[in-house]
């Protein structure tokens, strides 16, 4: 089974066309990578699947139809994103962000567990739980994005650009993380990245975009292989 | 010495009144960027209902309650149809439409109520204490009370709750708090709505003092804008401190500097924005974010 389908997904800004009609699927308890070039569409894909932008086409989620609904309902159905550049509320605590991340789950005993596993996971954050999550490191700050992210306990998580000017060594211990995270909770992730290497190495299937078309899938380990590849995203 | 403190209390009382429209402006402008220029007349519009709901014979406190459900829903209705579809617009579009507002709502009150002023009932019994010589009187104690307790409930509201974190978040971040499932334009319309309530508590406060009429909320639109301009325009404690030292400040420019006077005295907010701007842009409490990526 699929955890998401993506059919004929079209999306853009204002008149401009980003995504010309693409197709992909994350089975159960997968990770799959989307790559491509700046400006190809992987942004924009990410965007249209969280309803944060409109696009036409069908998503469904677990089999259940999603394109027509708004952002705060696809994230109480269980798709979760962390967006390019800063996924956190800067002028918010660390606590504040935990909170608004599980600003669609109703039980408030659910919130406080998980606030506080998220505490007992990166200790970093339970020291700095009343500072601005803008006073936190980039590395920090991803941290918090993808526990802000988690707080609604998703099926789906959508992860733009984590790598995005953080240490190679710091990148390294959020993906370690996101493997982590996807073998415990057999949660489904779609990866967004400038790290094609990095990315194809924790993906079992990756996709590539250009121009807002796939141009290529096929599974990581192949991908990974293949010449074309290797020149345009690998640097080999 | 006497004249002084007797001054500055004057002074405090109608900066707590500044202070409320200023709260209302500035809680307008987190959500929505917006200055609106016809906070005052909303406010004057539900004040109106008030007095002509206790005119046909309802007590005091429930005409008021009554008039501040209607501002609520007053702020909600004019975001949802005025505001909400030019929210991405330019500047001047947005200052058009606000001045149209100002002018629309005025223009109402003027056909509904005509051009006389009205009494508006006093709230609070008549009652002066006079301690060391200077007199205090319920109004004034009011007024601060009121203030008071408006900033107090609105800190608890955005602080304690989960809906006030949801818009204070919705103002601050948008996109983000889409992608946690914060509904942002309702967020926005609330804003609206509560800052409306606000500032028909500013007309409350006044109308007694002034008389009800069209015109009542001009110069206090006035001294608001100075407040929040002097306090910072995204922090709703300094509208408090902002309205409070403009009241102040207009109380003791009135009676101690020799040229301005009663008459003159509507210089002296203009003189806080000036200063105000050319020393500190952002005011007293507004801060440049900064942000470690």
């Amino acid at each position: 089974m699929n955890t998401l389908e993506v059919h004929a997904l079209e999306a853009g800004y204002g008149d401009i066309r980003v995504l010309r009609g693409i197709d992909l699927a994350v089975p159960d308890g997968a990770v799959v990578a989307l790559l491509g070039a700046n400006g190809a569409g992987k942004t924009t894909t990410l965007r249209a699947l969280s309803g944060t932008i409109r696009g036409r086409g069908r998503i469904t989620l677990d089999g259940e139809d999603m394109s027509a609904l708004g952002p705060a309902e696809r994230v109480r159905r269980g798709i979760a994103h962390v967006p390019q550049g800063r996924g956190t509320f800067v002028d918010f605590t660390v606590e504040e962000n935990l909170t608004l991340g599980a600003y669609a789950i109703r039980s408030g005993p659910q919130i406080r567990s998980d606030i506080d596993y998220w505490f007992s996971a990166f200790p970093r954050l339970l020291e700095r739980r009343r500072q601005r999550a803008g006073s936190l490191s980039g590395g920090e700050q991803q941290m918090l994005a993808i526990a802000r992210a988690l707080m609604t306990r998703p099926r789906l998580l959508l992860c733009d650009e984590l790598s995005q000017g953080l240490a190679p060594v710091i990148t390294k211990s959020l993906f370690a993380l996101l493997a982590r995270l996807n073998a415990e909770r057999q949660m489904a992730i779609l990866l967004v990245e400038q790290n094609a290497a990095l990315a194809l190495r924790i993906a079992e299937h990756a996709y590539v975009l250009e121009h807002g078309e796939i141009a290529v899938q096929g599974s990581a380990a192949v991908l990974a292989q293949d010449a074309r590849i290797q020149r345009a995203y690998l640097g080999r | 010495m006497q004249l002084l403190v007797q001054q500055i209390v004057e002074g405090l009382a109608a900066g707590a009144i500044y202070a409320a429209l200023a709260l209302a402006l500035v809680l307008v402008h987190r959500a929505t960027r917006i200055v609106n220029f016809a906070q005052g007349e909303m406010g004057l519009l539900s004040a109106y209902l008030a007095w002509q709901l206790v005119t046909w014979g309802l007590p005091l406190i429930l005409a008021l309650l009554l008039a501040a459900v209607f501002s609520f829903g007053l702020g909600v209705v004019v975001f949802k149809c005025c505001i909400r579809p030019v929210l991405s617009a330019s500047v001047e579009t947005i200052v058009v439409i606000c001045t149209g507002l100002f002018l629309g709502f005025d223009a109402l009150c003027l056909l509904l109520w005509g051009p006389d002023t009205q009494a508006f009932p006093e709230i609070l019994p008549r009652f002066v204490w006079i301690i060391h010589g200077v007199r205090l009187t319920s109004s004034n104690v009011g007024m601060l009370i009121v203030l008071s307790v408006l900033a107090a409930g609105l800190a608890a509201w955005f602080k304690l709750t989960r809906v006030g974190l949801g818009m204070r978040a919705a103002a601050a971040e948008r996109d983000n708090s889409l992608l946690v499932g914060i509904d942002v334009p309702a967020m926005l319309a609330m804003g609206w709505g509560i800052a409306a309530v606000f500032g028909f508590v500013a007309a409350v406060l006044v109308a007694p003092n002034l008389l009800l009429s069209p015109t009542m909320m001009f110069s206090v639109i006035i001294y608001a804008l100075a407040a929040a301009t002097l306090g910072g325009w995204d922090s709703p404690s300094g509208a408090i401190i902002g309205g409070l030292i403009v009241g102040v400040a207009e109380s003791l420019g009135a009676s101690f500097i020799p040229f301005i006077g009663a008459e003159l005295k509507l210089v002296v907010p203009f003189a806080l924005i000036t200063l105000a701007l050319l020393v500190r842009p952002q005011g007293i409490f507004g801060v440049s974010t900064r942000v470690r990526v």
